[in-house]
C-alpha cells in the first residue's frame, strides 16, 4: 500500500481525532452542552431576558417570585426572581459567565507557570529541581481549599485576589506533571541529537522537549478547569471568593441559602444545576479526550 | 529503615517551620484588627494602649519570635476577640470536627467498599454502572450545594432532620459527643453524609480498580483452581491485597475531611473547628486563626509522616527505594 493511500485510509489527524471521540455518544452529548454552555456564557448579554445588574430594570415588587410566575408589567419569571426582584434565569447567565472566566483563566495561567517552572526544573536538576519539587510537595500535602483559604484570608475579597488563589492552588500539580513527562523526554535520542547539533538548551527545552510534553497536560488542564470552578462556588459560598459585584454562580447560591429555610428553593437550586451541568459536562469531555489521546489505549 | 525515619522526621520539622512562618507573616499582613476590636470613638491614646496590650506596635520579626517561643511551650496566643487562649477555642471546638470526620469516614467505607466490590467483581452488570455513574456525580457534586440540597429536603419538606447545630452531647471519657444519643444522631446525619459523598465516590473508584487488577492475578486462579469458593476468594484473598493502598489513602483523606469539614460546618452551623476559623476569618481574630493554622498544619504533617512510615513497613519496594535515595 502507498503511502498516499494509508493517508487516506486514516484522513487528517483531526478526523482521526474525532472517529475516536465520537465513539462514546455521552461524550458527544456532553461536547455539544458544554459548546452551549459556552455560548450562553459569552453570549449573556445579548439572551437574557433582562440585565440583572441595571436596577432601573428591577421592580422590588417582584422579589421572590416562584418559578412560572408572572411579573407585575406582564413579563415571565421562568425560573423565579431573588429576594431583589431579580429574574434568576439572567443572573444565571450572567453567573455562569463569571465562573467559567474565573476558572478558565485561573487555569491558563496557572498552566503556564506550571509548564515553565516544570521544565526548568527537569532541564536544571540538581538543587534546583530538588528546591522546587520539595516546594511542589510541600504545597500539594495540603487539600488546595485549605491553601485558597488561607491566601483569601491574608488577602481578601476580589476577582483579581480570587484568581491568584486559585492560580496559587493549581500551578504545583501541573508543575510535577510537566516535570516528571520532561524528564522522561529528555533522556530520548532526538534530544541528544539537539544536543549535538548544538542548539542552546532553551531552543531545546522550547521547540524539542515542550511540544512533547504538552498533549497530555492539556487533557489535565481541562478536567482541572471544573476543580477551579468548583473551588471558587465553594470559596464564594463560604464568603471568601467573589465580591457582591461579580455574582458568580456560588455567590448566587450563597444568596438564597438564607431563603432556603423558608421554603423558596428556587433562589438557590437552579443556580446549583447550572453549576453542576458544566462541571459535569467538563468531566465527561475531559475523560473522553484522556481515552483518546492516551497513546497506549490506541 | 531508622535513618529513614530519622531523615523524614527532620523533614517534618523543616516542613513545620517553614509554614509556620508563611502563616505567621501572612496572616499578620491582614489589616489592622484593632480597627474592628475598639470603640469608633476610642481616642489617640487609648488606640496606643491597645495596640501595645496586643504587641502589635513590635517590629515583626519580634512579634514572630514571641510567637515562635510560645508556641514551642504550647502557647498560641490568647484570641484578640474573646479573651480566652486560642489553643483552648480550638481544642474546645475539636471533638465536634473529629466526631463529624468519624462518621463520614465511617459511612464512606461502610457503603464504599461493598459498591466498590461489587463493581469491581461484575464490571458490565448494570448495577455496577449505576454505581460508577453515580460516583462520577458525587465527584462533580459541590460539596456545599448539596448539603443544602439536603437541607431543602429533610429539613424543609419532610421535617425529618434538624438543619442546624449539634444537639445535645454527652460526656463520653471527657469528650463532648452527640453520637450516642438519638437525637444528636439525628444532627449528625446529614452533615455526616454531606462530608462523606466525595470520599464516598473515591473509595467506590479505588476498590473497584483494585478488584478488577486483582480479580486477573494468578493467585486469585491458583485459589480458584485449588477450589476456595469464590467467596473466600473474594473476602480474603483479593480485600486483604487491596486493602494496603485503600488504608493509605484513607490514611491521607482523613485530614482532607478535617479541611473540609470548613465547608459542612458551615452550612450546618456544626460547632466545630472550622466553622470557628470562617468567623476569626470575618472579625479578623489573628491568633485565632494562625493557632487553626498551626493545628492543622502540624496534623497533616504527623498524618503524612505516619503514613509513609507505615507504607514503607507494609511495602518492602518502598523501603528499598527510600534506602537508596
Amino acid at each position: 500500500m502507498s503511502a498516499a493511500a494509508t493517508l487516506a485510509r486514516q484522513g487528517s489527524p483531526l478526523r482521526e481525532f474525532w472517529r475516536g471521540y465520537s465513539k462514546s455518544r455521552v461524550a458527544v452529548a456532553a461536547l455539544i452542552l458544554l459548546l452551549l454552555i459556552l455560548a450562553v456564557a459569552i453570549g449573556a448579554p445579548l439572551i437574557s431576558p433582562q440585565d440583572p445588574y441595571d436596577l432601573k430594570q428591577l421592580d422590588i415588587m417582584d422579589s421572590k417570585l416562584a418559578p412560572g410566575e408572572k411579573s407585575a408589567t406582564g413579563g415571565l419569571y421562568l425560573l423565579g426572581t431573588d429576594d431583589q426582584g431579580r429574574d434568576m434565569l439572567s443572573a444565571i447567565f450572567y453567573g455562569l459567565r463569571i465562573s467559567l472566566g474565573v476558572g478558565v483563566m485561573s487555569t491558563v495561567v496557572a498552566l503556564a507557570i506550571g509548564i515553565v517552572v516544570g521544565l526548568i526544573s527537569a532541564y536544571a536538576g540538581g538543587w534546583t529541581d530538588a528546591l522546587i519539587m520539595r516546594l511542589v510537595d510541600l504545597q500539594l500535602s495540603f487539600p488546595a481549599i485549605l491553601i485558597a483559604l488561607i491566601l483569601l484570608a491574608i488577602t481578601g475579597q476580589g476577582v483579581d485576589k480570587i484568581i491568584i488563589a486559585l492560580i496559587a492552588v493549581q500551578w504545583a500539580y501541573y508543575a510535577r506533571t510537566v516535570r516528571g513527562a520532561a524528564l522522561v523526554e529528555k533522556r530520548k535520542e532526538y534530544v541528544d541529537a539537539a544536543i549535538c547539533l548544538g542548539y542552546n538548551p532553551v531552543r531545546i527545552v522550547l521547540r524539542h522537549i515542550m511540544p512533547n510534553v504538552l498533549p497530555p497536560l492539556i487533557v489535565v488542564a481541562t478536567v482541572q478547569v471544573a476543580h477551579a470552578i468548583a473551588l471558587e462556588a465553594t470559596l464564594s459560598f463560604l464568603g471568601l471568593g467573589m465580591p457582591i459585584t461579580s455574582p458568580s454562580l456560588g455567590l448566587l447560591i450563597s444568596n438564597g441559602f438564607t431563603h432556603l429555610l423558608s421554603g423558596k428553593y428556587w433562589i438557590s437550586f437552579f443556580p446549583g444545576i447550572a453549576l453542576l451541568v458544566t462541571i459535569v459536562a467538563i468531566n465527561l469531555v475531559g475523560d473522553q479526550l484522556r481515552d483518546v489521546l492516551n497513546p497506549r489505549l490506541k | 529503615m531508622l535513618a529513614y525515619i530519622a531523615r523524614r522526621l527532620a523533614q517534618s520539622v523543616l516542613a513545620l517551620f517553614v509554614m509556620s512562618a508563611l502563616v505567621f507573616v501572612g496572616v499578620y499582613a491582614i489589616g489592622n484588627p484593632v480597627d474592628i476590636l475598639i470603640n469608633p470613638q476610642a481616642d489617640q491614646a487609648e488606640i496606643a494602649r491597645v495596640t501595645a496590650a496586643l504587641g502589635l506596635d513590635q517590629p515583626m520579626w519580634k512579634q514572630y519570635w514571641s510567637f515562635l517561643s510560645a508556641a514551642l511551650s504550647g502557647d498560641l496566643g490568647k484570641s484578640f476577640a474573646s479573651n480566652v487562649s486560642a489553643i483552648t477555642l480550638i481544642l474546645e471546638r475539636m471533638p465536634a470536627t473529629v466526631e463529624l470526620a468519624l462518621v463520614a469516614m465511617i459511612i464512606a467505607i461502610v457503603l464504599g467498599l461493598p459498591l466498590g466490590l461489587w463493581a469491581g467483581l461484575k464490571p458490565d452488570s448494570f448495577a455496577a454502572k449505576s454505581i460508577m455513574a453515580g460516583s462520577i456525580l458525587g465527584f462533580s457534586l459541590p460539596t456545599f450545594w448539596v448539603g443544602l440540597m439536603l437541607i431543602m429536603i429533610f429539613s424543609v419538606w419532610l421535617g425529618w432532620l434538624p438543619s442546624t447545630g449539634r444537639g445535645p452531647t454527652i460526656d463520653v471519657l471527657g469528650l463532648q459527643l452527640s453520637m450516642f444519643t438519638w437525637d444528636g444522631l439525628k444532627h449528625l446525619l446529614m452533615p455526616a453524609t454531606n462530608l462523606a459523598l466525595f470520599k464516598l465516590s473515591l473509595l467506590i473508584r479505588l476498590t473497584r480498580a483494585g478488584t478488577r487488577e486483582a480479580m486477573v492475578q494468578d493467585y486469585v486462579r491458583f485459589a480458584r483452581a485449588k477450589g476456595v469458593p469464590e467467596r473466600r476468594v473474594v473476602s480474603v484473598h483479593v480485600l486483604k491485597n487491596i486493602l494496603i493502598p485503600i488504608v493509605t489513602v484513607l490514611g491521607l483523606e482523613f485530614g482532607s475531611l478535617i479541611a473540609f469539614a470548613i465547608v459542612t460546618e458551615t452550612i450546618f452551623a456544626w460547632p466545630g473547628m472550622g466553622k470557628l476559623l470562617i468567623d476569626s476569618i470575618n472579625v479578623l481574630d489573628r491568633p485565632v486563626i494562625v493557632a487553626y493554622l498551626m493545628i492543622i498544619v502540624f496534623l497533616f504533617i504527623v498524618i503524612n509522616l505516619v503514613v509513609d512510615i507505615l507504607y514503607t513497613a507494609l511495602d518492602p519496594r518502598v523501603r528499598l527505594s527510600g534506602a537508596r535515595a
